[in-house]
């Protein structure tokens, strides 16, 4: 291998000239080749973003054939089976899915915008990470159409999951699916880590990084810690159901508490996974809609480290009933009730920008600003929660299912449609139109309220989780009613949503390159960007770049239009983890096939593990191999080895 | 509240009741909180009106502002107050309602089971030990302890106006207690989903007088009345035949207890684990389509005919 590339890069600015050789070095092949082989970030962040917005419409028609069982008291539209397949389904769907893929994907398409860099770090991992994400939801789903879907709840309690209670092949397609899905979650993290670490434009600073980079870093720092925990536990699981093996078993001396150990010291800090890139995006484009600089950054960037630092200590919070010893679960009650100050400190922060700003009311900004009341709703519920003895009469009632469905809807569908509206202009360069607009907001907003605000009260009425049916008598009926209506009004709402950016695709006013006037680096570029994204390297001075005009950055001035060339073949640059001080130059790879075989690979060999045909499992293995022998292979263009002699 | 048997705002038992005002408190602080941020949010909102109605971005001009941190250090010492009380409320409460009884009046072994309970009590002498099933007696003023054990997979305790949750585990022992206030029959649920039929996996629990329950415990120990008519006979011998195989009955050869206790069936209120009210019409009922009534239930079906249906509902119903 030879020495990295340490050569001083030329300067100079933007010509028409520098833009043909780069659009020859970067462009994607056309055609299947190009959609087989792209590693072009923006490619693969949309489709992360459509492929998670299909699961979230599969997950929301799972929502509603559940309501209408719920309707009302005693109906039998589906059997016991049909329904807990279909809760399962949804939690899977909604949680695994759609909600971290769907920011995996915004973040995919705007980080190298934001960074002012030319790809991620990893582009072929970052492929990689798609195809599998892919593999995983259509090998997990093949198991519900086929009659075998996730049983258990997401969260997927043993014993009932193991063999004993659980016969079919339901939790061997959900256990080898989370394992599958782990794999992507974890090559994605790693590549966000290095990528904001590494490829941020000269001069952008640790201190002057967007939110949203803060809430992605942080949250897939967390994933590659946590992650593993939840993979071992399903493969545990699954090697207790199909090899014998004793750790859930209490008959052998297994337990089940192990189980819900390694499934929340997952699980909780993933729930501030798939919100933390949210949040991040609301103080990205609130500001901008406020015409002013966010309130309070150090406090908002340190507060996100630390509800994700508070939240490695509080999966203990969804076990308060399971006997553990007092002094423990004072412990962890006291660690859920403080995790509410850093996310007091985002509230009040957005609160402050809107306050101090004059706010311009477009749809994003309502998104974004309903963000906050229902984040608070979610949040002060989680806090009635997290006090043990509250929580004893408060959980496995549909009062945790109105909290979270607040966090999960309220913290991340919210802002997410609302950074569609934002970002969906710079991705295909036209606008979504702001009347069909607010008809799709107050639908969402109304509809969303009207399922979930008399859910709290449900839950205080007693009504458990997880039941497919209720009696009459109860007190629920009418507040079931309302719900079930409420979600129906939320799913027109969420379709004006797809209506506007299918009109929008097809009929969009053009939005040119900085529609909003925002200040940070993707608007510096054409909508949609170039396949090399910017032409020259930008070199950053400021938190907003392109608001430094208007706002006194101390003299600071960014260059965007001058900076280095780097267009020999695919470049970019690499700088220092802290102060972004070009340290290297990055030979990027080209399009390759190995990501997508190499995903392929791993399908077929879980299929095999589920099958237990081992031939299978070993023609997929060798795919793999294969293709990893390919993507290893060192290659004289990204300087993994001398030129032959 | 009285309207909803599984409602938790109000309480008939001393380990609920002690919680009540922390939740009430938590409850208020919440919409408070929710209010107090919906208002401000609103007013900040409506600042808009100061750009005259602009909804094109770029035509209000970018401002630096004031840089607002006063906001983030009032709210936080604001929202700190109630975390606080709550924080120290929340030990003190912990502290005095999770400890079980030192001196509890009746101890219980509850095993949550797919999906019934079994109910034992125990005594010291074998002879006063007995089971029964899905109906829990229990004197007022005296503090219950309950053991609870997993029968198969993980269930959850729970009678909202008694006391709240806590898990039966297979492979452990966890604790619960509960001490009634007033006479009454207070619903209980299992609250972990465990399979088809979590939703009807609901108990009751009756409260009643120290002598009431000194002459309930005394009938539950009574072994079953003897058939009289020969229709009762021969419903015996088909409840033996049939019935127990999983069921018991005690004083006759249905002696097996993986299945509710049937020796004073008719002294229960509901069936089926509060599935349905048990009165002679349901029970037969329930008898001949268990899987029409409760999906996945381990009870089979059991084609019996008329007559021998006849026969076993004229048995079953001596069993009070």
């Amino acid at each position: 291998m030879k020495p990295p590339d340490y050569r001083t890069p030329r300067i100079g600015t933007d010509s028409d000239a520098q833009e043909a050789k780069l659009l020859q070095a970067w462009e994607t092949a056309p055609g299947l080749k190009g959609f087989f082989s792209s590693v072009d970030h923006k490619e693969i962040g949309i489709r992360y973003i459509v492929t998670a917005f299909l699961f979230l419409v599969l997950g929301g028609i799972e929502a509603l054939v559940m309501r209408l069982q719920l309707a009302g008291p005693n109906l039998s539209l589906l059997t016991p089976e049909q329904y807990n397949q279909l809760f399962s389904t949804h939690g899977m769907t909604m949680i695994f899915l759609y909600a971290s893929p769907i920011l995996s994907g915004f973040s995919n398409y705007l980080w190298p915008l934001l960074l002012g860099s030319r790809d991620m770090a990893f582009p072929r991992a970052n492929a990689l990470s798609y195809w599998i994400y892919l593999a995983a939801g259509l090998f997990l789903y093949a198991g519900f159409l086929s009659g075998n879907g996730p049983n258990d709840g997401w969260f997927n309690y043993v014993p009932y999951a193991l063999r004993q209670y659980n016969p079919g092949l339901n939790q061997d397609f959900y256990s080898l699916g989370m394992v599958l899905l782990g794999i992507s979650t974890t090559i994605g993290a790693a590549n966000f880590i290095v990528t904001a670490f590494r490829t941020r434009a000269p001069g952008m600073s640790i201190n002057r990084l967007p939110i949203m980079i803060w809430g992605t870093l942080t949250a897939n720092a967390a994933n590659l810690i946590v992650v593993p925990a939840v993979s071992l536990a399903f493969f545990l699981l699954w090697m207790d159901r199909q090899f014998g093996t004793h750790f859930f078993d209490v008959a052998g001396g297994g337990q089940p508490l192990l189980w819900q150990h390694l499934f929340w010291i997952f699980g909780h800090p993933w729930v501030y996974a798939i919100v933390l890139p949210a949040m991040g995006m609301a103080s990205d484009a609130l500001p901008v809609f406020c015409r002013r600089p966010l309130v309070g950054y150090s406090l908002v960037a340190l507060s996100t480290v630390a509800t994700m630092i508070l939240g490695f200590g509080v999966w203990v919070h969804h076990m308060f009933a399971t006997g553990l010893p007092g002094l423990g679960l004072a412990f962890f009650s006291g660690a859920s009730i403080v995790i509410t100050v850093p996310s007091a400190v985002a509230v009040f922060a957005w609160l402050a920008t809107i306050w101090l700003g004059r706010p311009v009311i477009t749809t994003a900004f309502l998104f974004f600003s309903s963000m906050i009341l229902l984040f608070v709703i979610g949040g002060v519920s989680g806090f009635m929660t997290a006090s043990v003895p509250v929580d004893w009469q408060l959980t496995d009632t549909y009062f945790v299912v109105a909290h979270l469905h607040y966090v999960l809807i309220g913290i991340n569908v919210f802002p997410v449609v609302g950074a569609a509206y934002f970002w969906i202009p710079k991705m295909s360069g036209r606008m979504l139109d702001e009347r069909l607009g607010r008809w799709n907001f107050w639908t969402m907003f109304l509809g969303f309220n009207l399922a979930f605000l008399p859910m709290h009260l449900t839950g205080l009425l007693g009504m458990p989780r997880r039941v497919y049916t209720y009696g009459e008598g109860m007190g629920w009926d009418t507040l079931n009613l309302i719900t079930s209506i409420g979600s129906f009004v939320f799913a027109v709402g969420l379709l004006l949503f797809f209506l506007n950016v299918w009109k929008s695709l097809r009929s969009g006013a053009a939005a040119g390159p900085n529609p909003w006037d925002a200040p940070t680096l993707e608007w510096a570029v054409s909508s949609p960007p170039p396949p090399y994204n910017f032409a020259v390297i930008p070199t950053v001075a400021s938190r907003h770049p392109l608001w430094e005009d208007r706002l006194d950055e101390e003299g600071a001035v960014s260059s965007i239009e001058r900076g280095m060339l780097l267009d020999n073949g695919k470049e970019t640059i690499a700088t220092t983890a802290v102060d972004a001080v070009p340290d290297m130059v990055l030979e990027m790879p080209e399009d390759s096939f190995a990501p997508v075989l190499l995903a392929a690979g791993a399908a077929v060999l879980f299929v095999g593990l589920l099958l237990k045909m081992w031939l299978i499992a070993g023609c997929g293995a060798g795919v793999a191999a294969l293709a990893m022998l390919n993507w290893l292979w060192p290659r004289r263009e990204l300087r993994e080895r001398e030129a032959s002699p | 509240m009285s309207l909803a048997p599984l409602g938790y705002l109000d309480a008939a038992g001393q380990r609920a009741r002690s919680v009540l005002p922390l939740t009430w408190f938590t409850l208020i602080v919440a919409t408070v909180v929710c209010i107090v941020i919906a208002v401000l949010l609103w007013m900040a909102i409506r600042r808009a009106r100061a750009n005259g109605g602009q909804a094109e971005t770029r035509s209000i001009p970018v401002e630096r502002g004031g840089n607002g941190i006063r906001w983030i250090s009032v709210g936080l010492l604001v929202s700190a107050v109630p975390l606080l009380v709550t924080l120290v409320w929340t030990m003190v409460a912990l502290a005095s309602v999770s400890g079980p009884p030192a001196h509890p009046g009746l101890t219980l072994d509850v095993t949550a089971h797919q999906w019934w309970w079994e109910v034992r009590y125990d005594a010291a002498e074998p002879s006063e030990t007995f089971a029964t099933a899905n109906e829990i007696h229990v004197p007022v003023d005296v503090p219950v302890l309950v053991r609870l054990h997993g029968g198969d997979v993980i269930h959850s305790f729970w009678v909202p106006k008694l006391s709240g949750k806590t898990d039966a585990i297979p492979g452990q022992t966890n604790l619960s207690w509960m001490q009634a206030e007033q006479p009454g029959r207070y619903r209980g649920q299992c609250a972990e989903f465990c399979g088809w039929q979590h939703a009807n996996m609901s108990f009751e629990v009756v409260a009643e007088s120290k002598a009431d329950f000194a002459r309930w415990r005394a009938a539950q120990l009574q072994p079953a009345p003897e058939p009289i008519t020969p229709a009762q006979e021969r419903g015996q011998s088909l409840v033996q035949y049939r019935c127990g195989l999983c069921h018991q009955v005690r004083g006759t050869s249905a002696g097996a207890v993986s299945a509710p206790d049937l020796t004073h069936l008719m002294s229960r209120r509901t069936i089926a684990a509060g599935r349905l009210l048990n009165n002679p019409g349901n029970l037969i009922g329930w008898i001949q389509d268990p899987q029409g009534i409760k999906p996945g239930t381990q009870m089979p079906d059991q084609y019996l005919s008329a007559r021998q249906l006849a026969d076993v509902q004229a048995y079953l119903v001596l069993l009070r």
